[in-house]
């Protein structure tokens, strides 16, 4: 299992640098906002979601630590062209992994990288604000 | 001269800004984290114990555990004279004050809650709403006055993390109904000048208390020549137990106080037409209280009295000295306040890492640091960062840790490019 420096070293700190889909949509369908207030990072988070349910763009803003930014830039380039319900079910394989669950890996992918995260109790809510916000958002629309 | 590090034993070698025969009182030091010789820097949130203190509570629950007052077995009566006596510990403590005058808290949270509720609430008709506090503040110095009713007005702080003393003059003269400030800031170490603030208090009738939650651990505190009306503390930041602390107040206010919680041990008389109260302290205490923890409270006050606490602050001053150098070589690193009067603190940012990211890469490395707001949002605001990284000392922290430190931090840099 990689240890917190290797999972800088990885994915961690290339996605803080350049975080995929990171910016501000014209026409979102549906958007919303999370915070986690134990350390003040904030996420705002922005969807076009069409007819079928299918995710056909994303965008995300916020400030926060490495780890919560890597991972909703992984997440927003995860569920792009897919459906809502599809891209909820990933949470759900995400959160098994991340909480030493079965998980279907083959689903999550790329998303993988961050079991080792799974050891530090304390920084899993820092990977998984951007889902929180994602599961939150598809449930209002803009 | 540079010294190779050495963590786990050698206590015959003290590091050259040492504590001699300090170390090896607490065991924990010895201990290891992520596989690395344990480095806590982390004491501001809570200090280590030493073995008396843990014996103290293990000695207490194998040996003579038994609910105080009321029962007149031995162990009942042997753990009530334990438990009052702390009363007179913690009045020699503090300085010389009554032991009447010692009520035992969970902590500073509560006692702040205490005050409130009970001495600052009633007076609002008469006094006003007005809460003077610092924009230093800990949460726990802010939350229980709002609850209470209160308006606060806060003292700004300098850029240099100090209180604007000019403002404070100004405010207190404005009469507010009380004044509620922090001795020792958490967030950046800054001590305050307590007795200049009491005793310009004092001439316009303004109560004051105190919250020495993060002086206690590094300072002896004289309350006789401070001149307060409140002085609290947590156990856990003296290297007690958890869930214990002291409030110390006034004979005259805690006597027209009404009590804070019902139960037990707060009463004179129950009917179920009404019921009358203890006097104070106990009026205070409801319920049966933390008796072990205020054992261990005992057993850290009397530990730290018998320690040379002037050389504590000489140590204590050279790390935050050496630290300062250290951490202002690297690049990117930035101090959120540098105060010049302070207890060893280290509160900083680095350019392109987050807080989070910088105490986990340090978490790899054994060295335990704080991340985030530490409990004071509008200090932050202040500043205008949503956070950040903070080291903090106790009388056991060595040279070689907070080298250590500063070694971990350009590993950080080295990441985050």
């Amino acid at each position: 299992m990689a240890t917190m420096n290797e999972l800088y070293q990885g994915i961690i700190i290339e996605h803080d640098r350049s975080p995929r889909n990171f910016r501000t949509l014209d026409a979102p369908t549906h958007s919303g906002e999370g915070r986690n207030p134990l350390c003040g990072d904030e996420m705002s988070l922005q969807l076009v979601v069409d007819a079928e349910g299918v995710i056909t763009d994303v965008g995300f803003q916020g400030r926060g630590c490495a780890v919560s930014k890597a991972s909703s830039s992984m997440m927003t380039a995860a569920i792009k062209g897919k459906t809502v319900a599809e891209a909820t079910e990933l949470f759900d394989q995400f959160h098994a992994l991340l909480t030493g669950k079965d998980a279907d890996r083959t689903a999550l992918g790329k998303l993988v990288a961050f079991e080792g995260l799974g050891a530090y109790p304390m920084r899993v809510k820092c990977a998984t604000m951007g889902w929180h916000v994602l599961k939150d958002v598809v449930g209002h629309k803009s | 001269m540079l010294r190779s590090l050495d963590y786990a034993g050698s206590p015959s070698e003290p590091a050259s800004l040492g504590m001699t025969g300090l170390r090896e009182q607490f065991p924990i030091l010895s201990a290891t984290s992520r596989g690395k010789p344990l480095v806590y820097l982390d004491s501001a949130a809570t200090t280590q114990k030493p073995q008396v203190v843990i014996d103290a509570e293990r000695d207490f629950y194998t040996g003579w555990n038994a609910n105080i007052h009321r029962g007149v077995y031995e162990y009942s009566e042997r753990a009530t004279v334990a438990y009052d006596g702390t009363r007179a510990t913690a009045a020699r403590f503090l300085g010389g004050v009554d032991a009447d005058e010692i009520v035992f808290v969970r902590g500073t949270t509560e006692a702040i809650n205490l005050v409130a509720q009970s001495f600052f609430r009633p007076r609002i008709a008469t006094a006003g709403a007005t809460v003077l506090v610092t924009e230093m503040e800990h949460h726990a110095n802010i939350v229980p006055w709002q609850l209470a009713g209160a308006t606060l007005v806060p003292i700004p702080v300098t850029d240099a993390g100090e209180l604007d003393m000019e403002a404070a003059t100004r405010l207190l003269a404005a009469r507010p109904a009380m004044l509620a400030v922090m001795h020792v800031s958490n967030a950046l170490g800054t001590i305050n000048p307590i007795a200049e603030l009491c005793a310009m208090a004092r001439t316009h009738g303004v109560p004051v208390l105190i919250d020495g939650a993060q002086a206690v651990g590094h300072f002896a505190v004289d309350l006789p020549a401070l001149g307060a009306d409140f002085y609290c503390f947590s156990g856990h930041k003296l290297f007690g137990p958890t869930g214990t602390g002291v409030l110390w107040g006034r004979r005259e206010h805690l006597a027209m106080m009404p009590p804070y919680q019902g139960g037990g041990d707060m009463i004179d008389l129950v009917r179920f037409e009404g019921s009358s109260f203890a006097r104070p302290p106990e009026r205070f205490e409801a319920g049966t209280p933390n008796i072990a923890g205020v054992i261990g409270l005992n057993a850290a006050m009397q530990w730290v009295m018998a320690q040379d606490t002037r050389a504590w602050e000489r140590h204590d001053r050279e790390l935050l000295e050496l630290g300062r150098h250290l951490l202002g070589e690297i690049p990117g690193l930035r101090f959120i306040a540098r105060p010049a009067d302070a207890v060893g603190v280290l509160t900083f940012a680095m350019d392109g890492a987050h807080p989070h990211d910088i105490a986990s890469i340090l978490d790899g490395e054994g060295i335990c640091i704080r991340a985030g707001h530490h409990c004071a949002q509008p200090l932050h605001v202040r500043f205008g960062v949503p956070s950040s990284a903070r080291a903090s000392f106790g009388p056991y922290t060595t040279e070689a840790e907070v080298r250590a430190l500063a070694t971990g931090l350009q590993k950080v840099r080295e990441l985050f490019g």
